[in-house]
């Protein structure tokens, strides 16, 4: 391994992306800037860069791919517990359970 | 070199696969137990399910069974089901290929049929091999490609260097297809600007719009929960990963399932159904996709995955790329290449991608694959209705002189 924990994948993104698992508290160099991680953040997941409020755009590869659901700040993890589709909406594995007939 | 096996339309295979076919699930266990008599990597089971019948599977069945890669074909019917079984063997006798139709209700049940089987198996082996070789260019392959247990590694590593190898591939004059219009949505705009005319461009939006609007309908998009596991949140971030398996080539066109390419470039298969939801959901799992992709004439796939898939497929050998270096850690015995290095600063995208490329050469000329080798041979194919693809679908196909 070399290099950063995080990945930036365009310069236009609010989020960078994990290439090595974080553990909750590291310290992750964003930019000039240190923060600590907010969590235990696994490999492929997405950290913040910046602070984000609920409304905000994420932006991953220049693009946008879904809308923040509550605020953050830079280092802590974002995922379906704070940001959803713009499109059709993610399920879980207990989505079939909790669907009527 | 590859050594390609010729066949009566002009095109050539890269594997002489002899497929045993059940024509309703009724006839499933029969034919099941004849293709695990001959214990042979290259005799594969297909078939269709149902009993009713459906257009769409009659040609799905067809293209499959007179595929490139097929050198004979075993039917087995239980009698009773709607599927037209002669028609079928007319297709496949018209294409050159050895054919026999067992009819399990005419030949005595399950065990005398069996018997029959292993017996017309051997017949048809023994014809299939007798098929002419001869040397295949680059420009002769059909390449599809898939992703599959994604992660928010697959977009990073894997599909984009699959992207790659695409480019190279499409460059080298090579068909290759990208898949999954449901898995496009959100990049719809950013992909009509690469088609090769603005009337392909509105037909590639067109077509996200309408898996969008199917998808909504059902209730849930392509997003399994693995996807948010391995750090996925949306069907619009899947989709950006997605797309970049397509590279950076212009879009030549569009197609169906059963549309096999009219000449190389880079294409997109419309895989979700025309008209109202009918049937359930477009794609019920990987392998009906690569069913798909197999129909428009694939002869080999390249699957991503960041989870770790497994699977394989029958008629056409599945390269599997591995996006998560600790996935390749945890299953690199089903795994191909190692493009998880990209994301620990040991390879580029670049080299991966012509890694990619090698193997596309190598499995080609005969290697076995991963998958391959360990006998996996998932097939599924369901219901599904479609329409003829529009005019504006294939704009540089030549035009047809009308037969009226």
């Amino acid at each position: 391994m070399t290099g950063s924990a995080l990945i930036l994948l365009h310069p236009d993104d609010n989020v960078l992306v994990c290439r090595a698992p974080v553990t909750a508290g590291q310290t992750l160099t964003i930019g000039a800037v240190q923060v600590p991680a907010g969590a235990d953040v696994p490999v492929g997941h997405k950290i913040a860069r910046t602070a984000l409020s609920a409304g905000d755009k994420v932006l991953k590869y220049g693009a946008p791919i879904g809308s923040m659901t509550a605020a953050v700040r830079a280092g802590d993890h974002v995922h379906l517990h704070n940001m959803k589709s713009d499109y059709i909406a993610s399920h879980g594995r207990d989505a079939a359970s909790e669907q009527r007939a | 070199m590859i050594e390609g096996f010729v066949r009566s339309d002009g095109r050539k295979g890269i594997r002489n696969v002899v497929v045993v076919a059940y024509l309703v699930e009724c006839a499933h266990h029969v034919a099941r137990r004849i293709v695990t008599a001959a214990d042979d990597l290259d005799v594969h089971l297909i078939g269709f399910p149902g009993c009713y019948p459906n257009s769409y599977a009659d040609r799905m069945m067809k293209a499959l069974a007179t595929h490139p890669n097929v050198g004979g074909v075993l039917l087995i019917s239980l009698g009773c089901e709607s599927f037209n079984r002669r028609g079928l063997r007319e297709a496949v006798l018209a294409s050159g290929r050895p054919c026999e139709l067992l009819v399990i209700q005419d030949a005595g049940g399950t065990a005398s049929t069996i018997r029959a089987g292993v017996e017309a198996l051997e017949r048809i082996r023994a014809e299939a091999a007798l098929v002419p070789r001869a040397p295949m260019r680059l420009d002769e392959l059909v390449i599809g490609t898939i992703c599959g247990g994604s992660d928010g590694t697959s977009g990073i590593t894997a599909n984009p260097a699959v992207g790659r190898a695409f480019d190279t591939l499409v460059e080298a004059g090579a068909a290759c297809i990208f898949e999954e219009t449901g898995e496009l949505v959100g990049c719809e705009t950013i992909m009509a600007d690469r088609a090769v005319t603005p009337e392909l461009g509105r037909e590639l939006e067109a077509a996200v719009e309408k898996a969008e609007r199917y998808y909504t309908i059902m209730g849930f998009g392509s997003f399994a929960p693995g996807n948010a596991d391995g750090g996925l949140t949306t069907q619009e971030e899947k989709s950006m990963g997605a797309y970049s398996k397509s590279g950076s080539s212009p879009i030549a066109g569009l197609i169906k399932p059963g549309d096999v390419p009219p000449a190389g470039g880079l294409y997109l298969l419309d895989v979700v159904p025309d008209g109202e939801p009918r049937f359930g959901f477009p794609n019920i799992s990987d392998n009906a996709e690569i069913v798909e992709l197999m129909a428009c004439g694939a002869h080999l796939t390249l699957f991503t995955t960041g989870r770790g898939s497994v699977v394989g497929s029958a008629i056409s050998p599945v390269i599997k790329v591995c996006a998560n270096p600790e996935t390749w850690r945890r299953m690199s015995g089903d795994m191909d290449v190692d493009a998880g290095r990209i994301l620990e600063g040991q390879a580029t995208l670049d080299q991966v991608g012509a890694e990619i490329v090698e193997l596309v050469e190598a499995v080609a000329a005969g290697a076995r694959t991963r998958s391959e080798a360990l006998g996996h041979q998932e097939f599924i194919l369901t219901y599904k209705s479609f329409e003829p693809i529009g005019p504006a679908c294939l704009p540089g196909r030549p035009s047809r002189v009308m037969v009226v």
